[in-house]
């Protein structure tokens, strides 16, 4: 894997020339680089990460498994098409489960909104057999960083010398 | 009423306490500091050698150990030196596992100094040998390393202060606070006068496994004829994120390691038993642990230089540890004024050159051993620091 995409993975917030110095090359290398990861769909967006645990009036997040009758030739890309319009689906995959064939994670104000989005939207789908909704209480990691009792680490380290 | 100040040592009631230390407890007084000032790995130490040490405690061991440290990880470390740096030492008779590389410092300079033998010290570096000298009743000799030359030791520099009742050389590469690394071209002219003199090094490697760029570190060890003259001290502190676990060790010549063993057995009787059976997996298991955390160091280290240079503090390029330690002589301030400034102003911790030796003035010790994230913000503050004079 590329070692820009690595860095910026984890950190997206550093100059072109930072991103040079860091990784021994040249700004110019750096901005085609990141012009070409672009170009080919791969960088898709650049957003904050954030602890929804700690805003008091955060939206509900669930986890939607869709059972899903697949279709000749498409399968469950249709389906997953559809799914994926709605604005309040943060994400979708296509699941190797025994039960399952779709997951989605849906955001809503309420519980109930997420409830009436369910049977009223999804459950209703064409090739929808069933769906099993799970909600969030806690998240413990997101986008690779721990939320939970995440102290600053810095804060615990003691100067000894 | 007692009249402490006549009861305690003299030696000990007139060592200075650390230079590091005074200042960083200006820094936890305020709120909203950020600090760029802590000399140990923000990494933790990785799950697999954490849970060896679990593994450890459940199972029961919570005995003393071997007096030299367990057999298994002295057969270990002798391994990891060859592996790693070349240079073959006995496990029966040539190591002995300390309570961190300090105890083994320590140990060193108590087993060979004696009343009036002079110890020649580079400086700037770490804090603890002049202190141990005095306590052994030796006469400290500061030798000044220089900016120009990267704050290598050079032979002349040296050579000039060697007088008839020199004894033991340090050699604290790669430096905590400069950087600075010896080359084995260095080294080599080192060994020159070493010989010639008839000293003996204690060569604290500790951040050994820390250096960027092409060529590795060279123990002392390694360099031809001075196995036999060198206690090469080092740990799992840096090369594995293990400095709360307190382990380190010493290689030698068995006789110096039977007496420092001795030191050792009387004050200390055994380093950390749960400590020894996690270094094992670490020597095992964790090579790739430390291309890990030096890769994550070494991208660090060329953000810091960079933005460093590109706000006109200088610095030489460090080739090893995990510090940076710009020239701050811009500003037209001394280190101590600089440093008291910027985290009055600014709230950033760095440490002051001066508190690694006199000729440490005129520069900071920055450590880079914090997330990019807190690196990248400590550094926008600097230079708001140095755009508002």
């Amino acid at each position: 894997m590329s070692k820009l995409l690595e860095l910026i993975s984890k950190n997206n917030d550093f100059t072109t020339a930072q991103l040079a110095a860091m990784l021994g090359k040249s700004e110019d290398d750096i901005r085609n680089e990141l012009y070409d990861l672009e170009e080919k769909g791969i960088i898709k967006g650049n957003k904050a990460v954030i602890d929804w645990n700690k805003v008091p009036d955060a939206d509900v997040t669930a986890i939607i498994e869709l059972k899903v009758a697949p279709k000749p030739e498409t399968g469950f890309d249709d389906t997953a098409k559809i799914v994926m319009s709605y604005d309040n689906v943060e994400s979708v995959y296509l699941a190797a489960s025994s039960r399952y064939d779709l997951i989605a994670t849906v955001r809503g104000k309420t519980i109930q909104e997420i409830a009436e989005f369910v049977s009223k939207r999804l459950s209703t789908l064409e090739g929808v057999m069933g769906t099993a909704t799970s909600f969030v209480l806690t998240q413990y990691k997101g986008d690779g960083v721990v939320f939970y009792e995440n102290d600053d680490e810095d804060e615990q380290r003691s100067l000894i010398l | 009423m007692i009249d402490y100040a006549s009861i305690l040592n003299d030696k000990v009631q007139k060592l200075k306490p650390s230079g590091i230390r005074k200042f960083f407890d200006i820094a936890n007084e305020m709120d909203h500091v950020i600090s760029l000032s802590i000399g140990e790995p923000d990494f933790t130490t990785p799950w697999h050698v954490r849970q060896e040490g679990i593994e450890s405690l459940r199972k029961g061991h919570t005995w003393y150990s071997p007096n030299r440290g367990f057999l298994e990880l002295r057969k270990q470390i002798s391994n990891y030196y060859a592996r790693r740096f070349n240079v073959e030492y006995n496990p029966e008779e040539e190591i002995v596992v300390t309570v961190g590389g300090s105890e083994a410092i320590d140990l060193c300079i108590r087993a060979l100094v004696q009343q009036g033998d002079e110890v020649l010290i580079p400086q700037p570096s770490f804090v603890c040998y002049e202190p141990m000298t005095i306590m052994a009743d030796g006469m400290p000799v500061i030798i000044n390393t220089k900016p120009e030359n990267g704050f290598r030791l050079t032979a002349q520099e040296l050579e000039e202060k060697i007088t008839p009742k020199s004894k033991l050389l340090i050699l604290p590469f790669p430096n905590n606070p400069t950087g600075a690394v010896m080359r084995r071209e260095h080294l080599e002219e080192i060994a020159k006068v070493v010989e010639k003199y008839n000293l003996i090094v204690l060569s604290d490697e500790i951040y050994g496994e820390l250096t960027y760029g092409k060529e590795r570190h060279i123990s002392f060890a390694d360099i031809k004829g001075m196995k036999e003259r060198t206690v090469v001290v080092s740990g799992f502190s840096k090369a594995y994120a293990m400095t709360g676990w307190r382990l380190g060790y010493a290689l030698g010549p068995e006789p110096v390691i039977s007496q420092m063993l001795k030191l050792h057995q009387y004050a200390i009787m055994s380093a950390p038993t749960t400590a020894q059976n996690a270094a094992v997996e670490a020597l095992k298991h964790g090579d790739s642990d430390i291309e890990r955390m030096r890769d994550e160091y070494d991208m660090r280290r060329r953000l810091i230089v960079d933005e460093f240079c590109r706000m006109g503090l200088t610095c030489f390029e460090p080739e090893g540890a995990f510090y940076v330690f710009p020239s701050i002589k811009i500003s037209g301030m001394k280190s101590e004024e600089f440093c008291e400034k910027l985290i009055f102003s600014q709230r950033v911790a760095i440490v002051p050159g001066p508190a690694f030796g006199d000729c440490g003035e005129g520069f900071a010790r920055v450590s880079y051993s914090y997330s990019l994230k807190h690196i990248k913000e400590a550094l926008e503050r600097i230079e708001r620091f140095l755009n508002e004079r």
